[in-house]
This record gives C-alpha cells, sequence and structure tokens, in this order.
C-alpha cells in the first residue's frame, strides 16, 4: 500500500530555535496515526509544514509517493491534506454552510449571486455522511463548542481531504462528544481516510489510534503499533528518559512564616470560596485540569482580574489588591502561562524586559533613565540564569521560548518579589531548558522566596511540590502533602465535583498549620 | 547589520536627499538660500504637529484632533492677550496649558472609559473645532496689541547671532521641540513606558505598572505640544483663526507614517517623523515650483505614503 503521506528529514527552524531536525513520518490510508511529544517537541510544526502553514527547510514530502512543495495552505488543500487547528477557526456570526464554504461559494445568476440553496445543500450532504444532526443554516456561534469542532471537520472533509490532520480536537470536549468524535473518525476511517490524531491523552490514543510516532525536542524517536505498547513505553520514548524523575526533597516548613493566606476567594462561577496558605521557602503546586480556575485564582491574588470576595493577607496583614500595581508593591509577582500576551514586551530588548517592573529604581531625578546601571543589571541576569542571547539589546522575540520564560523570570527577580505565581513555567519549553527552570525554581525557594507553581503537567507537580493543591470547576478539592502522592490521586482530587469543598478541607488540615 | 530603526530612518532619510536632488536639478530656483528657509519655515507647525502624534502613534494610539487642538490653543491665547490684555508670557503658558488639558481629556477618554483612540479623538477633534468657533465667535482674533507675538515664529534668534543663517524663531523651537521630545521618549521612564504601551500594554500592566496613568500622560503631553504648534501658528498669522486646523492632523500623521513610525504602536523615533514632516514640506514646495497644480500636488502625497509604508513592509518581510 502506497503511504498517503511520507516525511522524510524535514528541517525547519525559526529565529533562535530549531523546530525540525530530520523529523520523519508516514501516514497510510485507513489509518489513525497519533503523533506524541512533550510541549516543543515539534509536533504541531511538522503538521504546519503538511498543512502549508509553514515552509520547510531542507527535507522531502511525499504525498501519494510523490514529492510535492506544499508552498501554501490553499497548495496543502488541493492536494487533499486538511487541518483542523487547536484553536477552531471559525466567524461566529456565519452560518455552519457559510464557514464551510468560505471564498469558495456555489454562485449563480452568472456569478453575481451566492447560491445559497446549493451552499446548504452540498453541507447537508457532508453532514449527512458524518452522521451529523445539524442544520447548515445555523449560525455558528450558537453552537458549542463540540459542534462548532464538528463544523470544522465538515469544512476539512469539504476539500475532499484524504489526510486529515486534528490538533489536539478533544481538549474542549466532554465525554460523550468525545465517542461522537471518535465515531465520526472510524467512519472517515473506513472510507480510507488518513487521520493524523494529535494529543496528550494516553486513555484517548489508546482508544482510537493505530500507530503512534513519538517526537522529542524536533527529533523522530519512533513509531510503534499501538496495541501492542504499553503506555509507560511510549511515555519513555516522549520523555527520554524513565519516569522515575529525582524527587526534590521537601523540606521541614513548619517552622517558616506564612506570607501568603487567602480566605474565602470568590467570583462568580470561576472562583468559588478558594483558601489556602503559603508559607516562606516553599513550593506550592497547584494542579487541576485545564479550566479548573487555577490561573484565576493567581491572576485574582494578583489583581489582574477583579473578585467578588476574600480576604488576601500578606505577610499577617490583611491587604487589599486593586490592580498589579498593589500586588507588585506588596512583593507578589505573577508569570503568566502565555508568555507572549501577558509576560513580555516581545519587540523591546531583554534589558528593557528585565527591568520592566522595577524601572523605578533605575531613574535619577526620578524620571531620566540609568541606562548603564540598566544594562548591567540585565547583564547580571543573563550571566545568573544563564539566558542564552547575543547581548542584553537584543530583541526578546528573537529568543527561544526557555530563554524567554528565564527573561520573565528575571524580571521578577530583579523586582525582588517574594511571592511569585508562576502559571505552567515550563509551557513550550524543551527539556533540557525545563531543567534549568526546575533548578531555578529550587533555588528560588531555597533563598526563601515562596512559590505556587500552576501545571497541567502532573510529572512536573509530583516532582517540584513540597505540597499540592488540586483544583476543580473553581474550587479547592483537596490538598496532598508532596511525599507519597501518586498520579492517580491527584487525578481523582482534579475531577471530584462537588463533593469536598474547601470549608470542609480546611477543617481537615487546618489544625495542623494554626 | 543594521537595526530596524536605523534602516528606517536611512530610507527617509535617502528619500528626502533623492527628492532635493531631483528638485534642484528641475529647477535652479529650488536651492536657493530663501526657499530652503521658506521649506523649514513651512516645516514647522506641522513638524511640531507630527512630534506630538508621534507619542501617541508609539503607544499604539492615534490622535485625530492634534489639528483642531492647534487652533483651540491659538484662540486661546487670542483670548488671553487680546480680549483680556494680559501679559505675554501668560499667553503662551496658557495656550501650553490648554493643549495639556485637552490631551488630559482625550487620555482619559481612553484610558479610563475604555473608548477607542479612533473615536475618542475624532469626537475631541469636532468638540474643540466647536468650541474655537464658538469662544472666537467664528472670526480671527488678532495679536495687534501684543506686537511682540509675531516674534515667536518670524523673528529670527539665530538670525542676530549668525547673520549668515536667517532660520526663523518658529524653525528654532521646531528643532528645540524634537529634540526635547527625542531625549524624553529614548532617556526617560515615561519615554519607556510610552515604547512599552505600544508593544504589549498588558505585559506593562502586569508588571505592576500603572498603564492607565501613564496613558493618560502621553496623550497630555502630546496635548501641550499642540499648544505649541498653536502659538507657532497664531504668531505667523498674527491671529487666531478659529475656521483653520482640520486636515492638519493627517498631515502630521504623515509625516509620522513616513518616518517609519509603525501605527500599530511599540516603534518610532523623532528623528524619522521630522524627515517624514521634511519630506511633505520638500514636496509641496518643490512641485509648486515646478509648477505643478495644487491638485496634483495631494495627489503625489497621498502616493508617497503608500510608498513609504510599503516600503516599510517590504523591509520588514525579508
Amino acid at each position: 500500500m502506497t503511504p498517503l503521506v511520507t516525511i522524510r528529514d524535514l528541517d525547519k527552524s525559526f529565529p533562535g530555535v530549531k523546530a525540525l531536525r530530520k523529523a520523519r513520518f508516514e501516514l497510510l490510508p485507513g489509518e489513525v496515526h497519533a503523533l506524541m511529544g512533550e510541549n516543543g517537541a515539534g509536533k504541531s510544526t511538522l503538521m504546519k509544514v503538511l498543512a502549508g502553514i509553514y515552509q520547510k527547510d531542507g527535507g522531502e514530502v511525499l504525498i501519494d509517493g510523490k514529492p510535492v512543495d506544499i508552498a501554501s495552505p490553499r497548495a496543502a488543500q488541493d492536494l487533499g491534506i486538511g487541518i483542523i487547528h487547536q484553536e477552531l477557526n471559525l466567524m461566529n456570526e456565519l452560518t455552519a454552510a457559510q464557514n464551510i464554504y468560505i471564498g469558495r461559494e456555489p454562485r449563480r445568476a452568472m456569478g453575481f449571486l451566492v447560491d445559497e440553496g446549493a451552499l446548504n445543500r452540498a453541507t447537508a450532504e457532508i453532514f449527512s455522511r458524518m452522521n451529523l444532526a445539524l442544520d447548515p443554516r445555523a449560525e455558528v456561534g450558537d453552537l458549542t463548542v463540540a459542534m462548532q469542532q464538528m463544523v470544522e471537520i465538515a469544512k476539512a472533509l469539504s476539500f475532499r481531504s484524504k489526510v486529515l490532520i486534528m490538533d489536539e480536537p478533544t481538549a474542549a470536549l466532554n465525554k460523550a462528544e468525545i465517542a461522537e468524535l471518535f465515531g465520526i473518525i472510524r467512519q472517515l476511517k473506513a472510507e480510507g481516510v488518513g487521520i493524523v490524531y494529535i494529543s496528550h491523552k494516553m486513555d484517548e490514543l489508546k482508544e482510537i489510534s493505530d500507530r503512534v510516532t513519538v517526537m522529542r525536542d524536533g527529533e523522530y524517536v519512533g513509531t510503534v503499533p499501538t496495541e501492542s505498547t504499553s503506555v509507560d513505553t511510549i511515555i519513555s520514548m516522549m520523555v527520554g528518559r524513565s519516569i522515575t524523575e529525582t524527587k526534590t526533597d521537601v523540606p521541614d516548613l513548619s517552622s517558616h512564616d506564612v506570607v501568603l493566606e487567602v480566605r474565602n476567594l470568590r467570583r462568580s462561577n470561576a472562583i468559588q470560596d478558594v483558601s489556602f496558605k503559603l508559607r516562606k521557602g516553599e513550593i506550592l503546586g497547584f494542579a487541576g485540569l485545564m479550566g479548573a480556575g487555577r490561573t484565576e485564582v493567581a491572576r485574582a491574588i494578583f489583581g489582574a482580574d477583579p473578585l467578588d470576595g476574600g480576604d488576601i493577607i500578606v505577610k499577617g496583614q490583611p491587604v487589599t489588591i486593586r490592580s498589579p500595581k498593589d500586588a507588585v508593591r506588596l512583593g507578589i509577582g505573577y508569570l503568566s502561562e502565555d508568555r507572549k500576551r501577558f509576560g513580555l514586551a516581545t519587540g523591546m530588548d531583554v534589558a528593557a524586559n528585565i527591568v520592566m517592573p522595577c524601572l523605578s529604581k533605575f531613574l535619577s531625578l526620578n524620571m531620566i533613565l540609568k541606562t548603564r546601571a540598566i544594562r548591567e543589571t540585565a547583564r547580571s541576569y543573563i550571566k545568573q540564569l544563564r539566558i542564552k542571547t547575543p547581548s542584553d539589546a537584543q530583541e526578546v522575540r528573537f529568543l527561544s521560548g526557555g530563554n524567554q520564560q528565564k527573561i520573565v523570570i528575571a524580571k521578577w527577580l530583579a523586582r525582588d518579589c517574594e511571592i511569585l505565581f508562576f502559571d505552567e513555567p515550563t509551557r513550550g519549553i524543551d527539556v533540557g531548558a525545563k531543567n534549568e527552570i526546575y533548578k531555578l525554581l529550587n533555588t528560588l525557594a531555597a533563598q526563601g522566596r515562596a512559590i505556587v507553581m500552576i501545571s497541567s503537567e502532573l510529572p512536573e507537580i509530583l516532582r517540584m511540590s513540597h505540597r499540592i493543591a488540586v483544583m476543580c470547576e473553581g474550587r479547592l478539592t483537596g490538598e496532598l502533602p508532596a511525599d507519597g502522592a501518586t498520579q492517580e490521586d491527584i487525578m481523582r482530587l482534579a475531577t471530584q465535583r462537588h463533593s469536598l469543598t474547601a470549608e470542609s478541607l480546611n477543617a481537615a488540615t487546618g489544625e495542623a498549620t494554626t | 547589520m543594521l537595526s530596524q530603526g536605523a534602516w528606517q530612518k536611512i530610507l527617509a532619510f535617502a528619500s528626502l536627499i533623492a527628492l532635493m536632488v531631483v528638485f534642484s536639478i528641475a529647477s535652479e530656483n529650488f536651492l536657493q538660500s530663501d526657499n530652503l528657509i521658506g521649506i523649514l519655515q513651512a516645516t514647522a507647525v506641522n513638524g511640531v504637529l507630527a512630534v506630538a502624534a508621534t507619542f501617541v502613534i508609539i503607544t499604539g494610539g492615534i490622535d485625530l484632533s492634534v489639528g483642531t487642538l492647534m487652533t483651540f490653543c491659538a484662540v486661546i491665547a487670542g483670548v488671553v492677550l487680546t480680549y483680556w490684555g494680559l501679559p505675554m508670557p501668560l499667553g503662551i503658558l496658557a495656550a501650553i496649558a490648554a493643549g495639556a488639558l485637552s490631551g488630559a481629556v482625550s487620555g482619559t477618554l481612553i484610558a479610563k472609559m475604555k473608548i477607542p483612540p479612533f473615536i475618542a479623538t475624532l469626537g475631541m477633534m469636532m468638540l474643540l473645532k466647536g468650541l474655537a468657533l464658538v469662544i472666537s465667535g467664528t472670526r480671527p482674533i488678532y495679536f495687534n496689541d501684543t506686537p511682540n507675538f509675531s516674534m515667536i515664529s518670524q523673528e529670527s534668534l539665530i538670525g542676530v547671532v549668525l547673520p549668515f543663517l536667517p532660520i526663523p524663531n518658529g524653525v528654532l523651537i521646531l528643532f528645540i521641540v524634537a529634540v526635547a521630545s527625542s531625549l524624553v521618549l529614548t532617556r526617560t521612564a515615561f519615554g519607556r513606558y510610552t515604547f512599552a504601551l505600544g508593544s504589549n500594554e498588558e505585559a506593562v500592566r502586569l508588571s505592576g505598572v500603572n498603564t492607565d496613568f501613564w496613558k493618560i500622560i502621553v496623550y497630555t503631553v502630546s496635548g501641550g505640544i499642540c499648544g505649541i504648534a498653536g502659538l507657532i501658528i497664531a504668531s505667523r498669522l498674527n491671529s487666531a483663526q478659529p475656521a483653520l486646523g482640520q486636515g492638519y492632523e493627517l498631515d502630521a500623521i504623515a509625516a509620522v507614517v513616513i518616518g517609519g513610525t509603525s501605527l500599530s504602536g511599540g516603534r518610532g523615533t523623532i528623528l524619522g517623523t521630522i524627515i517624514g514632516a521634511l519630506i511633505i514640506s520638500v514636496l509641496t514646495n518643490g512641485l509648486r515650483i515646478l509648477s505643478v497644480a495644487q491638485e496634483w500636488q495631494t495627489v503625489v502625497t497621498g502616493i508617497i505614503i503608500i510608498l513609504a509604508v510599503y516600503a516599510d513592509i517590504l523591509r520588514r518581510r525579508s
């Protein structure tokens, strides 16, 4: 059988980072081929090359055994390659049918008018092929996320795609919706469509995929049949080491002062009665699924979003935090999960970013910048955190994710914050840089800074935390001591809905801390 | 490798030189010192307004009210000096203060009430135009009682010291405003925040910086500079002309854009803006010398703006 897609020795670089190195991949007709790897392993980049969004620097792409050059998304569509992105790209104000045929609407009246009838009929045909009960005239903005995803799939199919790339298609779906999606995938498979399935969820892969290809740091690691390969094997292929991580020693912190305490934090449905304490020198891991409300809690304490109620006590003093400015003055720093949007001014240079929160320390006459002192400070952090940059005057956007993250950390170190919220500190960072960030977090804690680390990666939580707090649907569902906690313990709390409230939790753990 | 900012300036500067070479070949009158001084004189008002607009545009905002604000400030100077008969320094102070105050209002609308800059300043543009007409009773206010007022723009302080260089004071003011603004933008915390706001406002806010406050300051400073432009134009016409002003904002924005400042914010230089303003003046002057009709001058300016921005896009893409 000729493979639908063969990729050989593909190279792709971005400024400051080599995203793909001799990457390989193969997709057969009627196959669901899972593509796995840690964040930043190059899965999405590889697929974006296949979909014509990025251009390859080197290597070969063969479709049906013939070498091709995929110059644009349009060219990919013509070759029968459809991609469904993690973020949906639909126009909410248009109907399902209008979305699906955007840019190639059937015409009538000598091409002057859009033939809405033909548009809706063609769409209905695709929907019925997918066994999907949906009105083509439904406005997309009114649909559930799951249905919107189906519209995206229908759109990809409308190009007569024989290759369908799905990037984390179940991220926003519930169980029933996932089952529905899998039904459609099986149907497409039976028709001979090849499906590339990018996901982190092992159970899903086991259920739906035929083969798994694992990537790490932009390189091909291997391809294995799903059925006869254990999850542990796949994970060890992904991380390139056995999963028994060296766990940080949990220091005895009971004599340390509580530097931050929050009581009964509330905001509509996002934050429901959240209370916790944080001690000097402690790393408190915040675990939970995406959308559990962890980022919301951090942003609310930091003053980035308003609160409906609750008390925040910093070093024994009740405080009011109305804006990030108040928080920073109290020595609280927040490192966002989305560095580019919330953490860095990427068009500005390294030095400017590092001193941003503490610019007032570098002024003469209260207004004129002390350029030399700024550069010296920046250079000392570049050295201390081993930031790889040609100079302190390099624009931040040219640096790799790991180095950008270090700059965000440097920012808050320069401001001398004692309480730091790290929101997904290693997202989008390659493995080597990850370890450096871990070391850095441990050093900071050892220096006496108090750290809240939000992470969706359980191994990371287990490895780094001194204590683990788990959230689900805006509630704190439990706290675990780091010693002896397992991934299963955390997952149980992370999926626990409404049964154990923060209050009863406080009753359970409160005695130890007061 | 040259930095992006350096390329920007070189490109604009090369176009300016190229234009001057073309015009000096086409007409021997172009390089006459009187003509060159005329060009500088003509640049003074637009240049100062463009500097004001540069501050706002670097933050990623836009200010459509700079033209009518300039007129409003001129009218305020007229009220203080001619209607009330107060001494000249007070008139100057009042014009600049009126500009700053109006800028602070725009800034508050934008930062606190979250009205998009385009809309907020469009409103201010019309409001100020109307107020200028109301206050002046739709008639020009002459500065006949303040004979020294014309000195602001017309006389030449430099010419007193260096008789062979009779550069008018209006141009000197432009020079001082430009140098000061450039220093402020590159050397002060305020300047740093101005760029940072345009680069990533949310990241700046999450760094604990009071972004609303600094944004209001940016518009306030910009407004104050418009007040200076108002003084120059009133001095040159020896009167505050309340009907004038609309249209100046577009020339100012054009100068900023030709000078390589990005309309999406985060990037820009005062030097670029000054070169941009000079390009517009040279073009207008040169085409007039060549007896090209006024209408066609406008057409050419439009083409230049589009070409300038396209050149910038091409360079960025590579």
